[in-house]
């Protein structure tokens, strides 16, 4: 009941939409679609029961006085100010409790939901990934060593794309003959991506959509049972 | 000074170095123009050579960590694609690219003097959970998966989508994607499944691995990687957008990271040279 | 006022930047509240749109106005709602449920897609005459292609002990990666840098007012 209905319905609902790729018609056509369609809904369930877990997690730090846990309080009050602006008010063009809000809108120019989106959610976004800009210049500087032929033929590589995907890459190389146009930087760099490049990566895709059909396989036929989890 | 204090201190001068190498180009730009690829201009082909009245999706997978590539990225190829008059449904794979929308179809509207009409000209559906699964969903039946846009509005009521019932009826999709769900769904699901045209705009990172996907099998219509591509785009469009200003810095910052593995690989070198002669004296 | 909430929202957007960018120098409170800010919003904003944008219009509405045509929707939902059991350590189990038709459902697709898109559409890419072309770099190019893609899988898939005239074909394979992740290397730099220049373009556009 706990492990062999599971299993089953993974089995079933793999089966359906397997059949239905290859005959796709009624009635399987029309399940494809219906399952398709739950999934969505299920998956919605899984986003809430994923805020839950955060939420959870958030509390029970701040209630034990955790180390850092007046950072959890801070993280817990701006989850709590967006989901109340968002039902109170919506967003953009969603009305929310309150309608639009218009004497809210009047003074904000925006709704608050949008308002906390642009003038914090969206520096503290792009702001964290841009950390990653420092972190490659560094690595760069000390990671990035010539050490044998494998590691000389990425450098070149790396270099060449870097240097060829800059303004600079047609000033350096534009005195090159038109006939010999090949070895301008900008046509290196394309030959490299479209060739050499392709290769790997059409490489990389064929090994892993054989992995992906036998790991497929190995869930709908019931041995892959890791998604489970543990207990009884 | 200790071995770690001096690989801090390094670091720290690393890091300010980029800053100013950065922000000075974006002060005073050196005027630097930025040259097509084919790839982008593939892209820019299957937008151009569409008919009038089509209607396209363009899907907005992407969040605002990914703004500075991508969002000069949405605003050219929605000018691009509304100059050809194509009626232009916005999905989102991921939750924030809803909004990313929203703010790119402000943006351009300025350009056409908001003259383009909400329902008639262009959507937003806004997003869904699930990735290559609500793909296959819009292809066996588009309204299950959009019963409204994010405005609240009835599909029927929506002029722009009552020619609309499955992917089959959408002429080309251009996929903006930072990762995943995204481009790979769609050149899956649509093109694959639904032999709908894809063409897709990533960030740089992911650029390299979705080149094996633009073959003579279509399987890609193009593919603009990055800033630069953005660039292009605004390029072929004829106007210098803010992707275009920011190859200066980007062009720049290139030459720095050269430069820094120039230099580590000299210090790598003269270490490895002193390590050897250490090693011989050891030994005698 | 809006306005002036509008000047007031790009310092709390200056604020929120410098302060991760803080992080530079060292891990400091300032990065640590903008972090948590950072996680409490993003989850707040995907609830929002959760709701608003699957849940009430994909069930609840069509539930609520159109319960005779839409009431086997009562399942999802059911199967939502064990979703949730999740968070009752005695009743997780009945969350195994849900999670097996959402497994079963992906794997099946994904299977059949990427069977076609990553194996069977990329090996017709490959065959490919490269002396169909008339220009010589796309000849050279071809067969570097076709060359590189086979060697690329010979050293992904043989992984018996390769020794003499085997070990060729995966060495040529790992030059045609190692080549693939210098490109992807350069590519990331430049991404990695885009989102820099965003950031300090904002800094100096919208705060400081040095670009105009």
């Amino acid at each position: 009941m706990k492990k062999n209905v599971p299993l089953i319905l993974a089995f079933i609902s793999g089966m359906l939409i397997l059949v239905a790729g290859f005959i796709p018609h009624y009635p399987f056509a029309m399940l494809e679609e219906t399952l398709t369609n739950w999934f969505m809904i299920i998956s919605s369930f899984a986003i809430l029961l994923g805020q839950s877990s955060l939420i959870q997690a958030n509390v029970t730090r701040v209630a034990r006085r955790s180390p850092n846990w007046q950072y959890h309080l801070a993280g817990l009050i701006s989850f709590g100010l967006m989901v109340a602006f968002g039902l109170l008010w919506g967003m953009e063009h969603t009305p929310g409790i309150f309608g639009h809000g218009e004497a809210v809108v009047r003074n904000l120019g925006i709704k608050p939901f949008d308002y906390v989106f642009e003038y914090a959610y969206m520096p503290l976004s792009a702001t964290m990934f841009a950390l990653l800009a420092f972190y490659i210049a560094s690595a760069a500087y000390r990671a990035f060593i010539i050490r044998s032929f494998e590691s000389n033929l990425l450098m070149i590589t790396a270099v060449i794309v870097m240097l060829g995907r800059t303004s600079f890459a047609t000033l350096l190389t534009s005195w090159i003959p038109q006939s010999w146009s090949f070895l301008r930087l900008p046509e290196i760099t394309d030959f490299i991506m479209q060739y050499p490049n392709t290769a790997a990566q059409r490489a990389i895709l064929i090994s892993a959509s054989l992995g992906i059909v036998g790991a497929s396989l190995r869930i709908i036929l019931g041995i892959e049972r890791s998604y489970l989890g543990g207990g009884k | 000074m200790s071995k770690l204090d001096r690989t801090q201190i390094e670091r720290r001068i690393v890091f300010l170095v980029l800053v100013i190498a950065v922000a000075l180009p974006l002060i005073f730009p050196l005027g630097m123009k930025t040259y097509g690829t084919p790839l982008t201009k593939k892209a820019y082909d299957l937008v151009e050579n569409t008919p009038p009245k089509s209607v396209v999706i363009i899907s907005f997978d992407y969040d605002p960590s990914t703004v500075t590539e991508l969002q000069p990225m949405a605003l050219a190829v929605i000018e691009h694609a509304w100059k050809k008059e194509h009626r232009v449904i916005a999905t989102a794979m991921w939750p924030q690219g809803s909004k990313m929308a929203d703010l790119a179809f402000a943006e351009v509207q300025k350009k056409f003097n908001n003259e383009k009409v909400y329902g008639l000209d262009y959507v937003n559906l806004g997003y869904k959970v699930g990735g290559m699964v609500v793909i296959q969903g819009m292809g066996r039946n588009f309204k299950t998966v959009f019963p409204k846009d994010t405005s609240g509005l009835d599909y029927e009521d929506i002029e722009l989508l009552r020619p609309v019932k499955s992917l089959r009826d959408i002429k080309y999709v251009v996929s903006l994607s930072a990762g995943d769900p995204g481009l790979r769904d769609w050149i899956m699901t649509a093109k694959g499944k639904y032999d709908v045209p894809v063409a897709g705009g990533t960030t740089a990172v992911s650029a390299p691995g979705f080149l094996p996907y633009v073959n003579d099998q279509n399987q890609l219509y193009g593919l603009m990687g990055g800033m630069k591509a953005a660039a292009e785009y605004e390029l072929l469009l004829g106007y210098e957008g803010s992707a275009s200003l920011n190859m200066n810095p980007q062009s720049v910052a290139h030459i720095l990271i050269l430069i820094l593995i120039a230099i580590g690989n000299v210090k790598a070198w003269r270490k490895r040279k002193a390590d050897a002669k250490q090693g011989e004296v050891k030994n005698g | 006022m809006a306005d002036l909430m509008t000047v007031l929202g790009i310092w709390l957007g200056a604020f929120f930047t410098l302060s991760i960018f803080s992080f530079l120098y060292k891990d400091n409170p300032f990065y640590k509240l903008s972090e948590q800010i950072f996680v409490g919003l993003s989850a707040g904003y995907w609830l929002i749109y959760t709701i608003y944008n699957i849940l009430v219009p994909n069930l609840f509405n069509l539930l609520l106005t159109d319960f005779a045509n839409n009431w086997l929707l009562l399942i999802p939902f059911a199967l939502g709602l064990m979703m949730l059991l999740r968070m009752i350590p005695s009743l997780q189990w009945v969350s195994r449920y849900p999670i097996a038709i959402m497994v079963g459902t992906t794997a099946a697709i994904y299977m059949l897609l990427s069977f076609k898109a990553d194996f069977l559409s990329q090996i017709a890419a490959t065959m490919i005459n490269p002396f169909k072309f008339t220009s010589a770099v796309d000849v050279v190019g071809t067969i570097l292609l076709i060359i590189g893609t086979l060697c690329g899988v010979y050293f992904f898939y043989f992984s018996r002990k390769k020794e003499g005239v085997f070990a060729v074909p995966s060495k040529i394979g790992i030059w045609f990666l190692m080549v693939s992740f210098g490109a992807s290397f350069g590519y990331t730099v430049m991404a990695r840098i885009s989102l820099l220049i965003g950031r300090l373009d904002f800094l100096l556009r919208d705060w400081l007012h040095i670009i105009r």
